[in-house]
Order: structure tokens, then C-alpha cells, then sequence
């Protein structure tokens, strides 16, 4: 017991960017769009947040302030480059996978790109000090998260905003002809998404590592997309999935420290996730959990 | 003027030819923005295509062997996405796909029998069979139990990349990165060629590969089997109330497809390394088969040619590496080209457009 509640900083250290993201994952396909780019999102705003970091603490700026604004850059320029996927999905019917899936791939060419030109590297250069645990020994980004679940909570169920914005995703039409703007309501879930996975991204390399490189992000934005389906679209769900993915990851780590998990090799815990989204998706088939116009563009007029 | 221009819209050639455009005017404007010289990266560019140094007027074949060589992946994952995207269905599995023929090919070549002429046959067939259940698994999914083909292929890739180091880390002489070498009966290796390619890696994989296209166009363009799968990508309910199986065509067409990927992991495994690899991350040939096919419009041909585009840039990366040229400028091109595509529904809408200014000024409508 007492090894569990040792292990509950890391989980949620772990857990934390999943849960942000996928939340975020969860905002734009409820309200008709999918994203798939979050991988991609998630590494551009881990890149930014490293880079603005190293650089203002070489500029001698307070240790705090600099957090700030670094995850506040990462936040804004994940937000930037979502905006590139909602230009496709919504004013031009593109096909949603195969803009995320642009995203992604322009995602590792532009963060080492940028590394390459800033710091000479293949990798952003190692800041000094990331962000620092509290008394209980729990990361600043642990309540983010619990407040974005809870404002996205609210957003959704509880204000008209977020009812018209469900509307979209389920019947943009009926939706439309009670005067609610389906492109406007994309574009701001789309943008959420880029903003929570920029910020999910900065918390990353500031809680588990000390710069951004290539593998720094490896496949949390697939996690938290497979956290969003297994999750049931909605808020709680999408926080039990992302606390259970999160704690296969920590145990896939910790699992070399701990004699009695030796036994199995370490990578069956990572595997985890990915064995119960796909078991899931399986024995929920029969039931449509998804909005039920996730994925499809949205013609105004068209019928 | 007008003809030509909605010709071009509607043709799917000249279409890809703009995007590959676009993405390296993108590139370049970059590389110009960060004060480097854009010169430098079609430098290396034109190295990679034909293998002449254009600073000290040299030229080396082993350049273009290497260019084919990187190739043969892309065109056999581009020709993965490509199969599967005929029917209808988005492949983002042939990740995994490759990654599961490239490690059974490797556990075969250290464990198979050690029998010329026998041993890379069999250990090729394996990864082709593999790639083939692990693709069909996806469309047994998708026919079955309608599970997105998108979610579940991005899940069996994690799946695929840490079984694949669960296995290999098995294997005799296993250390964190490497296996023990695989004895020469499992090579690829074509002497011929690499005494004529001054050492290039190019090896037997391209002929597998070209017997791949072949095998793609055959299927595709000219059996029944080809044209239930078509015709279930164009319209499933109209195929499904003509009497073709459409979920057998679905099921199928995503074996086919992991078969491409798998037989990409198998040449990939035996020819280009002589040991078996942990993989510590994804290779993303199978990523980038997405933007090969897409690029390709599916077909055998395109995804041929542009696989040769993708292998030209990979074999530049160095080259530009060397010419101070960051050479992830290259991924930027490919995902540009990508997201390019993506907006080509925007040209549509531009025709539609174009049309309804027409038909107004037709019937006088202000």
C-alpha cells in the first residue's frame, strides 16, 4: 500500500499531459472534428516551452516567471499550429486524418528545426532547474489538469456554450438552423485542442525530462487520443482512461526499480494502454459512444 | 484558358505535381529565412538524384544506388496506405505492419534454418505473412465490429514497436540496441551490385519491390477481386446492394495491405543491416507511406515515383547535414506536401465556385 502511495507524485506526473491533452481531444470531437495531430501539437509545444525556458534562464530571468511564460509560449504556438488544421477541416471539408496526420509529420521536422538553428543541436540545450514539487511532492501540473477536467466539465454540461458546441458534433445541421455558427464553433474546439496539447507539451519537459529531443513527446498524444475513445467522449471517463494509461506508463518505468514487477519485462506495462483501448473498442462496438458527426465536414446549405 | 485550368484541377497528376511544388517552395523560403542558402539543399538534392557533386565535379554511382535503396520502404508502405486507401479505408497502421515483418524476419534469420537460397526466402515469407495478419486484423475490426480503422492502426503500431523489443531482446547475443549478426545465409546482399554501386547497400529488395508494384497494379486494375475493392471504396452501399462481399473486400484489402508494409520490414531487416535491431523508436517508413500513397493518388505507378522522391530526399539528409543545411528541412517538405493535399478540397470548392459565377452570368443573375 505504502509503495502505491509512493508511486501516486509520478503517476500523476505521468498522468497529467495525457489528461490535458486528451481533454482537449475530447472539446474538438465533440464538437465534430478529429484530431489527430495531437502528437504532433503536443511535440511543438514541448519544443517551444523548452526552448523559451533555457533561453530566458540563460537571459537571467526569475526562475518562476520564466516557467510561466514558457509554458504560456508553448500554449499559444500549439494553439498556432492547430489553426492550420482547422483551416482544413472546416472552411476547406479536407480530409481531417490526413491533415492531422501533415501536422504530425511537419511537427518532427519543425521542432528539430528549429533546434537545429537556435542551438546548433538535434535537440534543444538542457535548461537548469524545471518546475519543482510541492510539500506532498506533486508537480504544479497535476492541478492544471484537475482544473482543466473540471472547467472543461463545466463548459460542456453546464453552459449553453457547450451544449451548442455538442450540438455541432451531433447534428451540425439541426445545429445551424437554430442559429448556432457550426464554423465558429469548430474553430474554437479545434483551437482548444492545440492550445491544451501545447501546454500538455510544456508540461511534459518540464516535469520529466530537462530538454526537448525527438522522443521526448513518443506517442502521449496517441495515448491521449486512445484515452478520448476509451473514455466514452466524456469528461470523467476521459479522466479514468488517462489516470489508468498514466499508471501502466509509470509502472513501465518504475517496473525496473521494483524486484517483484521484474518478472514481467518492462515494455508489457507500455504495451498496456494500447491492448485495452483496442479490447475496449471491441466490447463497446455494438453501442456509438462517439458524436455522431466526428470526422465529417460540415457544408452549410448541404443537406 | 478556362478548360485547361478546370482540367487541371480535376487531374490528379498535375495535382501532386503542385503540392511537391509548393512543399519545396516552402522549404526553401525557410531555409532562406534562417539566413542559409536554399542553393545548397538542391545541391545535395541533385547528389542524391544522379550522384554528381556539383562543388568538385565528381560523380559517384553509389549516390543513385543508395537513393533506390532508401526508396524501396517508401514504395512498399506508400504501396501499403495506397491498397488499403483504394477500399475506402486509412492505413495508418503500416507502421506496425512494418515493424512486425521486420522482427520476425530478424528472428527468423537468427533462429531459421541456415540453408542457402532457403533461409532469407523463408524469412521473407514470414514477414510478409505477418505484416498480412497484422494488417488483416485491422480489417477484420473495422468489417466485424466497426472499430476505426484510424484508431485501431495507431494502437497495434505501439503494440507492434514494444512486442517487436519484447522479442527481439530474446534473441541470441541480445544486448539493448543490437542482436548477434545474422549468418549470410539470411542476407539480401547482391554482390553484383555492390561491386558495381562502389559498396552501396542496394541490394534484392528491389526487385521484390518492383514485383511488388507489379502484384499492386495486377490486383488493383485487373482481377474481379480489384474491382469489388474499388467499387467498395467509391460506395460501399452500392457495392454492398450489387452482391460484392464488402466485408470480405474489406478484410482482405487490409491484409494485402500489411503484407506491402511487412514485406518493407523484411528487406529493410536483411538488407540494409546485418543484425537484428531493438527498436527504441518507430522507423516512420510506414508514416511516411502515408504521405508516399497520398502523394501517388494510390495508384502503382504514382506510389512508385513518389517513393523515389521520398528515398532522393532521405539520401540528401546527410548530404545537407554536411552543406550546413539542418536536414530535418526534409520532414518539413514531406508534411508540408501533406497538409497541401489536405487542402486540395479547397480547388474543389474554388471549381464550384467558378461554376456558380458561371452559371449566374449565364442566366443573368447579378
Amino acid at each position: 500500500m505504502s509503495m502505491i502511495l509512493g508511486m501516486l507524485p509520478s503517476v500523476l506526473m505521468i498522468v497529467a499531459p495525457i489528461l490535458i491533452t486528451a481533454i482537449g481531444g475530447m472539446i474538438c470531437e465533440k464538437s465534430g472534428v478529429v484530431n489527430i495531430a495531437l502528437e504532433g501539437l503536443m511535440a511543438i509545444g514541448a519544443c517551444t516551452t523548452a526552448a523559451a525556458h533555457v533561453l530566458m534562464e540563460m537571459a537571467g530571468v526569475p526562475h518562476t516567471l520564466s516557467l510561466f511564460l514558457a509554458l504560456f509560449m508553448g500554449l499559444v504556438v500549439g494553439g498556432l499550429f492547430s489553426i492550420i488544421h482547422a483551416v482544413a477541416a472546416i472552411n476547406f471539408n479536407a480530409d481531417q486524418t490526413i491533415s492531422g496526420t501533415g501536422i504530425n509529420l511537419l511537427s518532427t521536422g519543425v521542432t528539430i528545426f528549429a533546434s537545429q538553428i537556435l542551438f546548433n543541436a538535434d535537440r534543444t540545450k538542457e535548461f537548469m532547474m524545471g518546475m519543482q514539487t510541492d510539500a506532498l511532492g506533486i508537480y504544479p501540473t497535476a492541478y492544471i489538469a484537475v482544473a482543466v477536467v473540471i472547467l472543461s466539465w463545466f463548459l460542456l454540461y453546464k453552459l449553453p456554450f457547450g451544449m451548442h458546441l455538442r450540438a455541432c458534433g451531433e447534428h451540425p445541421g439541426a445545429a445551424e438552423s437554430v442559429g448556432i455558427n457550426v464554423k465558429k464553433m469548430r474553430y474554437f474546439a479545434v483551437l482548444s485542442s492545440g492550445v491544451l496539447a501545447g501546454l500538455a507539451g510544456g508540461c511534459v519537459v518540464l516535469t520529466q525530462t530537462i530538454q526537448y529531443t525527438s522522443n521526448t513527446i513518443n506517442g502521449r498524444g496517441f495515448i491521449a487520443l486512445a484515452a478520448v475513445s476509451f473514455g466514452r467522449w466524456n469528461p470523467l471517463g476521459v479522466t479514468g482512461a488517462a489516470f489508468l494509461f498514466g499508471t501502466a506508463q509509470a509502472f513501465a518505468i518504475i517496473a525496473n526499480n521494483v524486484p517483484a514487477l521484474k518478472v514481467l519485462p518492462s515494455e508489457v506495462f507500455n504495451i498496456l494502454p494500447y491492448v485495452v483501448t483496442l479490447v475496449a473498442l471491441v466490447l463497446f462496438s455494438g453501442k456509438n459512444y462517439a458524436p455522431s458527426a466526428a470526422g465529417q465536414p460540415y457544408e452549410k446549405g448541404a443537406s | 484558358m478556362k478548360l485547361s485550368r478546370e482540367r487541371l484541377i480535376q487531374s490528379d497528376g498535375a495535382v501532386s505535381v503542385l503540392v511537391v511544388f509548393l512543399g519545396f517552395l516552402v522549404g526553401t523560403i525557410l531555409i532562406a529565412l534562417v539566413g542559409k542558402n536554399p542553393l545548397n539543399m538542391y545541391k545535395a538534392i541533385l547528389q542524391a538524384l544522379s550522384g554528381y557533386n556539383i562543388d568538385n565535379g565528381k560523380m559517384n554511382i553509389r549516390y543513385i544506388a543508395e537513393t533506390i535503396n532508401y526508396s524501396v520502404p517508401f514504395i512498399l508502405c506508400g504501396l501499403s496506405m495506397g491498397f488499403a486507401n483504394r477500399v475506402g479505408l486509412f492505413n495508418i497502421g503500416g507502421e506496425g505492419q512494418y515493424i512486425m515483418g521486420m522482427t520476425i524476419a530478424q528472428m527468423v534469420a537468427l533462429l531459421g534454418p541456415q540453408v542457402q537460397g532457403l533461409h532469407w526466402v523463408l524469412a521473407i515469407l514470414c514477414a510478409i505473412i505477418i505484416g498480412s495478419l497484422w494488417g488483416g486484423l485491422v480489417g477484420v475490426l473495422k468489417a466485424k465490429y466497426e472499430v476505426s480503422e484510424v484508431v485501431s492502426t495507431i494502437m497495434l503500431n505501439y503494440i507492434a514497436l514494444y512486442l517487436s523489443r519484447i522479442i527481439t531482446l530474446q534473441m541470441p547475443g541480445a544486448t539493448t540496441y543490437k542482436t548477434a549478426n545474422f549468418p549470410e545465409t539470411a542476407l539480401i546482399t547482391n554482390d553484383f551490385f555492390t561491386k558495381v554501386t562502389n559498396y552501396s547497400l542496394l541490394n534484392n529488395g528491389i526487385f521484390m519491390m518492383i514485383i511488388a508494384v507489379i502484384v499492386f497494379w495486377f490486383i488493383m486494375e485487373k482481377t474481379s477481386l480489384g474491382f469489388g475493392m474499388r467499387a467498395t471504396g467509391f460506395n460501399k452501399e452500392a457495392a454492398r446492394a450489387s452482391g460484392i462481399p464488402v466485408v470480405k473486400s474489406i478484410a482482405l484489402s487490409m491484409a494485402i495491405a500489411g503484407a506491402f508494409a511487412g514485406l518493407a520490414g523484411g528487406i529493410v531487416a536483411l538488407g540494409s543491416f546485418k543484425y537484428g535491431r531493438v527498436l527504441s523508436g518507430m522507423d516512420n517508413y510506414g508514416f511516411d507511406g502515408i504521405a508516399v500513397a497520398l502523394v501517388g493518388n494510390s495508384t502503382a505507378l504514382g506510389t512508385a515515383l513518389a517513393g523515389l522522391l521520398f528515398g532522393m530526399l532521405k539520401n540528401a539528409q546527410a548530404l545537407m547535414q554536411s552543406k550546413q543545411i539542418p536536414k530535418e528541412i526534409t520532414f518539413i517538405i514531406q508534411g508540408m506536401i501533406v497538409i497541401f493535399i489536405a487542402l486540395r478540397s479547397a480547388l474543389i470548392l474554388y471549381q464550384q465556385y467558378l461554376d456558380k459565377k458561371k452559371l449566374q452570368k449565364e442566366v443573368g443573375v447579378k
